[in-house]
């Protein structure tokens, strides 16, 4: 099913530059495992929203103004005069928050479905890459309303820096541009805000190109080889991602439509005074597990490298799983404490929305030492002793009845004896 | 034809003439693009009219005894308190205290009724609120970080204690920040 055509200007195109048979091969006969699940969805979800954030986005730089004194008035501008403003506004603000709930489903199905293991493992890191920047882009655009929130948090995630040893107030400084968070700070996040997401359009197509190179994973975490293991990515998973797309739209729309403040803080809304701390400070929810990291160290310089050592971790984990085995599905231990890494996670970001004292820090501890032990000592240890299920020969095979018992004796490539 | 070519032309030790060309291009080229990288990176420190704004005079004669005042130094609240003679008492007698950030109060004044210290805590840049916490200095409220009558620290996330600004006394009630 090569890509053809009798269209006299396509073919002119075509022959100068072969893109159409690049998109046709790409979008069309692409060969996808046949039994992706729900949690296939996430990837492409993500991907519209970033095409959501960078249009909103654009047309919000159109209206705002990044001086101290004009940009809370602006984005106030913005959700009262400007035709459909509010409506805008609320898209890339609540956007923001769609976008981490969809790559963090995207990451916990890849941990799942063992997605970050070879010959993936750039493919993945590419991933983390892409979330670092993510992060780095929201925190900057929350600073730009320049609420009491923005400026805080910005004040504080900016000294994080500080911790560093010897030139810790130098790289401050020169963050700020300043001596505090001021109006020097404001324009350069403003800036880097409007570039940062067209890299990450890049890097998510070098996440695509990574990806079709080996071909997606699949949910039996097997290679796809036998014949009927693959179907053509049109129009079988089109019209799924358009479906994904449309639910997830409709869940989007509850919150911009029913809920548009719910994900943000009301002291967001007062604006920035340099003279005055609101009580409780408080990330986005999207921040919460990792401030929870931050705070539960008694140490500044210790807990701002645990909280940044909690990502960079990510990057090791093709190789910290030792095991052969893919797919959970067939890693009856590691199934457990995947989810027991689910509830650590959960709980963490629960901790760190509470003041840093009593439980909550209690929780903020022991969650903080599951992250760690989870990544440095089970998944190393677990290839080696976990007797993994039987897998299935084939996809097809699976799919089509037979499952996993029709590969008769224990097919188990682990190394594990016990 | 490749026996021409300057790549065979090499010494008795290997290395070709070619090597040397290419080690001493690329090292002139990198160097020139450290140096054009600097001015980049440089334009994010504090520019000139930032830095023209580093100090603040501020006339202490309103002030009484017991009140506090805070003012704007570099963008970053300065708090001046006049200390009472209890303050002071207690600052002192603090000083064999087991204290994080060993400093006398004596170290920390010029004259000991006037405190003078950047209201930023030291953990992650808050501002403390006066008069509170456990030691009847300032307390911080994002991570509970409580300072002493001297600010400071004794205890909570805070590595150090209040900086004291530089200042001088330009009149026996007027002082010069920065
Ligand atoms: S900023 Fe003051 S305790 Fe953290």
């Amino acid at each position: 099913m090569s890509f053809q055509t009798n269209n006299p200007v396509i073919k002119w195109v075509e022959y100068r530059l072969p893109i159409f048979s690049f998109l046709h091969h790409s979008l069309v006969e692409y060969p996808t495992p046949r039994n992706f699940n729900i949690w296939y969805q996430f990837g492409s979800i993500a991907g519209i929203i970033l095409v959501v954030q960078i249009v909103t986005g654009i047309v919000l730089a159109m209206h705002y103004t990044p001086h101290v004194d004009y940009a809370f008035d602006s984005v106030e501008h913005i959700m009262r005069d400007v035709n459909y403003g509010w409506l805008i506004r609320y898209m890339h603000a609540n956007g923001a928050s769609m976008f981490f709930i969809a790559v963090y489903i995207h990451i916990f199905r890849g941990l799942y479905y063992g997605s970050y293991k070879a010959p993936r493992e750039l493919l993945w890191m590419i991933g983390l890459v892409i979330l670092l920047l993510m992060m780095a882009t929201a925190f900057m655009g929350y600073v730009l309303p320049w609420g009491q929130m923005s400026f805080w948090g910005a004040t504080v995630i900016t000294n994080l820096f500080s911790a560093v040893p010897l030139v810790g107030e130098q790289i401050v400084t020169w963050l700020w541009g300043g001596f505090s968070v001021d109006n020097a700070t404001l324009n350069r996040f403003y800036s880097l805000h409007y570039l940062l997401p067209f890299v990450l359009v890049g890097l998510v197509v070098l996440h695509l190109w990574a990806l079709h190179h080996h071909g997606s994973n699949n949910p039996l975490g097997i290679d796809a080889k036998a014949p009927g293991d693959k179907i053509p990515f049109h129009p079988y998973y089109t019209v799924k991602d358009l479906l994904g797309f449309a639910l997830f739209g409709l869940f989007f729309a509850v919150f911009l439509f029913y809920l548009p403040n719910a994900l943000g803080h009301p002291d967001n809304y007062i604006p920035a005074d340099p003279l005055v701390t609101p009580a409780h400070i408080v990330p986005e929810w999207y921040f919460l597990p990792f401030y929870a990291i931050l705070r539960s160290v008694p140490d500044k310089l210790g807990g701002v490298v645990l909280m940044f050592g909690s990502i960079f971790i990510l990057f090791l984990l093709p190789w910290l799983d030792t095991s052969r085995v893919r797919s959970a599905k067939f890693r009856p231990i590691y199934k457990q404490f995947f989810w027991i890494f689910v509830i650590a996670t959960l709980a963490l970001g629960w901790a760190g929305s509470q003041p840093a004292e009593g439980m909550a820090l209690i929780i903020a501890r022991v969650g903080t030492i599951y992250y760690f032990v989870h990544f440095l000592v089970i998944m190393p240890l677990l290839g080696w002793f976990e007797r993994p299920k039987p897998l299935p020969k084939s996809i097809a095979e699976s799919v089509l009845g037979g499952g996993g018992q029709a590969a008769g004796a224990p097919a188990s490539p682990a190394r594990g004896k016990a | 034809m490749s026996a021409m070519t300057p790549e065979s032309n090499h010494g008795e030790d290997g290395v070709k003439r070619r090597d040397f060309l290419y080690i001493s291009t690329a090292a002139f080229g990198g160097a020139g693009v450290v140096a054009a990288a600097w001015p980049f990176v440089h334009q994010m420190n504090p520019s000139a009219d930032v830095l023209a704004l580093s100090s603040t005079e501020v006339d202490l004669s309103g002030i009484e005894v017991g009140q506090s005042l805070t003012v704007v130094w570099r963008g970053k609240p300065v708090f001046i308190r006049h200390r009472t003679p209890e303050e002071i008492e207690e600052a002192r007698a603090d000083d064999a205290a087991d204290l994080p950030d060993p400093q006398t109060d004596a170290e920390r004044v010029i004259k000991p009724e006037w405190l003078v210290v950047v209201g930023v805590c030291t953990h992650l840049g808050c501002v403390p609120l006066g008069q509170a916490g456990d030691f009847g200095g300032w307390f911080c409220p994002c991570h509970g970080s409580h300072y002493d009558t001297s600010a400071r620290i004794r205890i909570g996330p805070a590595p150090e204690n209040l900086i004291v600004p530089p200042y001088e006394f330009t009149a026996d009630t007027q002082i010069l920040i920065g």
